[in-house]
């Protein structure tokens, strides 16, 4: 981590005077409501102990990012003695690593503000009258027009008399121009329109300079926010902001829509993305992926294979296409089933006809030999004689995954559905079995984990994919397919019909005893899959 | 704002009737505020484009010289962008001063100059890498195009 440590610095520093930020300082296991665990059980307390795999991290507001950045400009500006604006022009050249900042501007401050862009003498062309000649820059000199005499600028040093801005041509009074310190006067009009164009048409804010050519100072906060509109200058305001996030390698905005919170976290930097998934929770209750910004959770796979996934499948949109249909036909009777549910064990109408909804195959192979529909038949491939029945293999090998993977993104998408088909029978329950509404939740809790275990699952054959095959992937799929067959067959339990009370005590139990087991198994697959990073246990058929 | 670069292009043109142009730069056509057309060819013996005159074209919004205007060399059946590896056969210019090192003290003349200057110290007749695959997709107006500034000084 001594790459970030210069950061880390200043990023953590007020985080020990901070009470109400104390309670985000938890581990993934249980971020959700640390207060009512504090309520109901204090047992809970002592936080659990803190996988290896998992990242602390915490939940900003903007204002919050706002004194972050204050505090370190007054501290610059104390220790170099420099006014605040300078300190924030120094700090934002150097990226917010002040160490760098204060070893460089003690070194030579003359260079470091010049190089920030604050020196006077920055500027070639501050004392000519001449177009643009920029001798300062070696790769543009050959580019750049020799001394010109069409437009002769008055010279700042003699502020008598009317001013005739170099830029509109029009004459004014000196109290309606306005130069930095590096002497180019223009007209305070010129200065706004060119000022709002920067900030509302180009998105700058940081590193907007002299309008003069050449001219590498720096335009200071409170000269923009003293010309510019409040419309302007809060949107500077916010590109500043937006700039400091996207710099500091340990925050990142929230992804989720209307959502203005920050995460931060420093134990997620790129170099360790090739061993961790740094999933976390915002304010917001939306999980996001601090390594890649991903707006929900992608474990158990690394950001960069998520990336290389999500490109392939684009790449392969129309196959894709075909595939994400969302209705087949009953491969014994051919009428056509659609999938409304979050079930792979479908029944057809018609004949009856019970099956798989993945592989199409009749669902008693499932139910008594083991669950084959996770791992892809490499052998059928082995056999391929010419390239094109290779390349048909392969592409056969990546619909097999994408296939699965595409059914549980599909089934995630009827999640309202399937919580509110959920309720209407704990309702039921309430009325028919004479139930209280706390025992009924049995079932939304169920229903809780089978959505959590398929967001799993539906990552898992995007890893599959990109698994090299050997012994340890092997038991990386075994892990797969118990998994997928616990949310099986807690999926089908959620879709029985209840009939009487007897049924529904026997359901609940059956239910309530089956989510346990998916979330054990969950947890299975999840704790082995991320430990195997660290442990360096995966074999990638593409460099992570 | 609209006044904005009425004013200042009318002083150019005064500056320009009254002064002249740089020797190699004539002002062929300035018909209205909104579009000017210059003549460039390059002086000297030295150089390869000796004997050949090319137009650009400047098309001003009404933010100039706050914004950089449109700057293209003609293609048409009497005038051929030059032969130049930052100048596309469609006559876009890849050139900084155009881009993110544009003034708003900078004029038409100057970028005239620039461009004269920038075909001087050419001595390779060649297209840009990639010329053919950029003029298929390349937006009817270059300030559409991100251009990447690797080296001003060929
Ligand atoms: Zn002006
Ligand atoms: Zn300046
Ligand atoms: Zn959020
Ligand atoms: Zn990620």
């Amino acid at each position: 981590m001594s790459s970030d440590g210069d950061n880390d610095d200043f990023l953590y520093e007020d985080e020990y005077d901070d009470g109400f930020d104390q309670d985000e300082e938890i581990d993934i296991d249980s971020t959700s409501e640390p207060d009512v665990y504090d309520a109901m059980s204090p047992a809970i307390e002592e936080a659990p102990q803190k996988k290896p795999y998992d990242v602390s991290w915490k939940v900003k507001t903007l204002q919050e990012i706002i004194d972050m950045q204050n505090k370190e400009i007054s501290k610059v500006q104390a220790l170099l003695e420099v006014p605040s604006s300078s300190a924030a022009i120094l700090l934002r050249h150097y990226v917010w690593n002040s160490e760098k900042l204060q070893e460089q501007f003690w070194n030579d401050p003359s260079q470091a503000l010049e190089e920030a862009g604050l020196s006077p003498s920055s500027s070639p062309t501050a004392r000519t009258t001449a177009l643009p000649p920029s001798p300062t820059k070696r790769s543009n000199r050959s580019l750049r027009p020799g001394p010109s005499s069409l437009l002769k600028r008055t010279r700042s040093t003699q502020p008598t008399g009317p001013f005739e801005c170099p830029i509109c041509c029009m004459e004014y009074d000196y109290s309606s121009t306005y130069s930095m310190g590096c002497d180019h006067r223009f007209c305070k009009d010129c200065w706004i329109e060119y000022l709002s164009g920067k900030i509302k048409g180009e998105g700058e804010s940081a590193k907007i300079q002299c309008m003069e050519s050449g001219c590498k100072r720096i335009v200071r906060e409170e000269v923009i926010d003293d010309l510019v509109t409040k419309d302007i200058s809060k949107r500077y305001h916010n590109l500043l902001n937006a700039a400091f996030v996207a710099d500091s390698p340990t925050l990142r905005w929230c992804p989720h829509p209307n959502c203005e919170y920050i995460i931060e976290c420093s134990q997620a930097p790129t170099r360790m993305l090739n061993q961790l998934v740094p999933t976390v929770e915002c304010k917001c209750g939306n999980d996001l992926c601090f390594g890649c910004g991903y707006a929900a959770s992608h474990r158990p796979v690394l950001c960069r294979i998520v990336r290389l996934w999500e490109k392939k499948c684009a790449d392969d949109s129309e196959t894709a296409n075909w595939l994400q249909a969302n209705t087949k036909e009953c491969s014994k009777c051919q009428s056509t089933i659609e999938k409304n549910g979050g079930c792979n064990h479908m029944t057809c109408k018609k004949c009856k006809y019970e099956f798989c909804w993945v592989c199409m195959g009749p669902w008693s192979e499932h139910g008594t030999s083991w669950y084959q529909c996770n791992r892809y038949d490499e052998k059928s491939g082995i056999d391929a004689r010419d390239t094109q029945a290779k390349s048909r293999a392969s592409l056969e090998r990546y619909l097999h995954y994408f296939n699965r993977w595409a059914n549980h993104e599909h089934s995630a998408k009827l999640d309202a559905e399937f919580y509110q088909k959920t309720e209407k029978k704990m309702e039921q329950m309430q009325n028919s079995g004479n139930l209280s509404w706390i025992e009924v939740q049995f079932a939304k809790q169920a229903v809780d984990a089978v959505i959590k275990a398929r967001i799993t699952l539906k990552w898992s054959y995007c890893m599959a994919f990109y698994l090299k095959r050997n012994n340890m992937t092997e038991l990386f799929e075994d892990n797969q397919r118990d998994l997928e067959r616990a949310v099986e067959n807690l999926g089908y339990l959620l879709e029985q019909n209840i009939s009487d009370t007897d049924s529904i005590a026997k359901l609940r139990q059956d239910i309530t005893n089956q989510a346990a087991y998916v979330q054990k198994r969950h947890d299975i697959l999840m704790d082995d899959t991320l430990r195997g990073y660290l442990e360096r246990r995966w074999e990638f058929t593409v460099d992570t | 704002m609209s006044g904005l670069s009425t004013k200042r292009l009318m002083k150019e043109l005064a500056d320009i009737q009254s002064k002249g142009t740089p020797e190699g730069i004539i002002l062929l056509s300035a018909d209205s505020m909104e579009e000017w057309v210059f003549l460039i060819s390059v002086l000297g013996e030295e150089t390869i484009y000796k004997g050949e005159t090319f137009a650009l074209r400047m098309k001003f919004g009404n933010r100039y010289p706050i914004d950089v205007p449109e700057v293209t060399f003609l293609a048409n059946e009497q005038y051929q962008p030059p032969l130049h590896p930052h100048v596309y056969s469609n006559g876009h210019i890849c050139a900084s001063i155009l881009g993110n090192e544009w003034s708003p003290v900078l004029n038409a003349v100057a970028i005239c100059i620039t461009m004269q200057s920038m075909l001087a110290s050419n001595k390779k007749k060649e297209r840009p890498e990639g010329n053919d695959r950029y003029v298929r997709t390349a937006p009817s107006n270059p300030k559409l195009t991100r251009w990447h500034y690797d080296d001003d000084t060929v």
